[in-house]
């Protein structure tokens, strides 16, 4: 109870985690650090609530910090390990000693190797200051191109359209969230993304930016097509932060290689959230979301404090575009078997896959209840009826075989 | 301003001064209480501040159909179930009393 507990990363997990200590009654030193200037603050605006005024929304106030004893070193760059001497190095060359380290170093977006990536008006999209400049090119109506139909591109695409700018979507697979979402759903939300005005490209393989006087212009692409944008959004995935991690020889395979309780190969260094590769389900997993970072500093309170283990939970996340309020849980195999509940026409409706009757995953949209069942399905392992289960007369829990 | 008093998995209860316009949720993350986890921040998304409203349930607008819903499927709900974040308060709300269940995943 009275470690020394250095935080590396102020996102969602790293915060989260602080605060659990506190709540556990953890006496000991916690100090919290972040490379951006701001106090933790909620990520999920940024893509979703971005043109408004709800787009900066911290997770806590200032003066808690203060009164829960938690020191936040804001705008401070850890950018050393010893794990011989377990100190930890930040770039203004002070020296920190641990006796718990957790990397919640988090991810950055991917870059996009193409000439003209640098110019003016192309940006991408982690953090507030970023969501500020997709802010104000929405105000100028500035015609918009996103490199990458991906959750993020998606969710930007849905505000700015709402916002009366022009878009276009291009998307190197044959569909949306080719890598995140089955088949059906990517084919639904590109046709609600149709209907609201967005142009979607698919097959889009990037060449170059063009610009004049330093800004964006143009995006081009290899077979020649050039679609005009003053304002470049590129959503190409994101890749972990593990730098630290690797210079101090932990085990990394394209993410920071974690337990179940968040152990890396150091016994005195945790790791947790997008930066992590963690079990889930039989597989080891990167997941980059809010549900993932709030279990792994669940996981981490327990493993720093002796608690019980945190139980293993459904995968889950949300994303919400136009009026459709999406959430989707369990990992969506590449080929599923899918039931359909509810009308994708009508904006309610989910898409249950299973193998043999067995859930593996929902994906639902202004479907609350299919959500929460389908969450309980996976975690029971029950197995449904799926001619009862697509019958939205039939309630849901009439569905499962008993 | 409106006290509510939180009965939390531990047993332990507080008392806590939560000023109007915010939420019972919110009341709860900013003096750190466990119980409610509050991940999507007050959106009516994620389900996982789920409390009992044992006193004080007439002064708050009924549950959404997406709150009914949400709640229909919740851990351990009752008929007095309602998500925190969509429980706003008012200068009228006195005496309002709520049990945090263990299950906000």
């Amino acid at each position: 109870m009275s470690d020394r507990v250095l935080i590396v990363g102020a996102g969602h997990a790293g915060a989260t985690l602080a605060g659990l200590l506190r709540q556990a009654g953890h006496t000991g030193p916690v100090h919290l650090f972040g490379d951006e200037p701001e106090l933790p603050y909620h990520r999920p605006p940024l893509s979703k609530k971005f043109a408004g005024g709800e787009l900066e929304q911290w997770l806590r106030p200032a003066e808690f910090y203060r009164e829960q004893d938690i020191a936040v070193h804001v705008g401070e760059h850890v950018v050393e390990i010893d794990r011989a001497r377990r100190t930890a190095c930040t770039a203004s060359g002070t020296s920190h000693s641990y006796d718990h380290l957790v990397l919640a170093t988090g991810a950055r977006p991917r870059a996009l190797p193409v000439p003209g990536a640098e110019l003016a008006g192309v940006v991408s999209l982690r953090t507030l200051a970023d969501a500020r400049a997709l802010r104000t090119s929405i105000a100028q109506r500035r015609p918009m191109v996103i490199i990458g139909g991906g959750y993020i591109g998606l969710e930007v695409a849905a505000v700015a359209r709402a916002n009366g700018v022009e878009v276009t979507v291009l998307e190197r697979e044959d569909r949306v969230l080719a890598r995140v979402a089955s088949p059906h759903l990517s084919e639904i939300l590109a046709a609600h993304h149709r209907e609201q005005g967005t142009k979607i490209v698919t097959g889009a393989a990037v060449s170059r930016l063009d610009g004049h006087d330093g800004r964006v212009r143009a995006v081009v692409l290899k077979d020649g097509t050039t679609i005009p944008g003053e304002s470049v959004l590129v959503g190409v995935g994101a890749v972990p932060r593990d730098e630290l991690a690797i210079a101090a020889g932990l085990r990394c395979e394209q993410g920071i290689v974690v337990d179940a309780h968040t152990r890396t190969s150091d016994p005195h260094i945790l790791a947790i959230g997008d930066v992590t590769r963690r079990p889930c389900q039989d597989f080891l997993v990167r997941l980059e979301s809010i549900p993932s970072a709030t279990e792994q500093a669940k996981q981490a309170a327990a493993t720093i404090l002796g608690g019980t283990p945190v139980a293993a939970e459904v995968p889950w996340f949300w994303s919400d575009q136009f009026d459709l309020k999406l959430k989707i849980a369990g990992l969506v195999p590449p080929r599923p078997a899918t039931i359909v509940r509810g009308d994708p026409a009508t904006g309610r409706f989910a898409l249950f896959h299973h193998d043999g009757g067995t859930v593996t995953a929902v994906e639902s949209a202004n479907s609350p209840a299919e959500f929460m069942a389908g969450k309980k399905f996976i975690a029971s392992g029950a197995r449904v009826d799926p001619a009862r289960l697509a019958d939205d007369r039939v309630p849901l829990r009439d569905a499962v075989i008993a | 301003m409106p006290k509510v008093t939180y009965s939390l998995p531990d047993g332990t209860v507080h008392a806590i001064d939560v000023p109007c316009g915010q939420s019972v949720m919110d009341g709860s993350v900013r003096n750190n209480l466990p119980g409610i986890v509050a991940e999507c921040g007050g959106s009516c998304s994620c389900a996982t501040c789920h409390v009992f409203v044992e006193e004080g349930q007439s002064f708050f607008d009924e549950p959404t159909d997406e709150e009914r819903e949400l709640l229909e499927f919740a851990d351990g709900a009752r008929p007095d179930s309602r998500l925190s974040c969509q429980l706003i308060l008012t200068e009228d709300c006195q005496g309002v009393r709520v049990t945090v269940p263990d299950t906000n995943g």
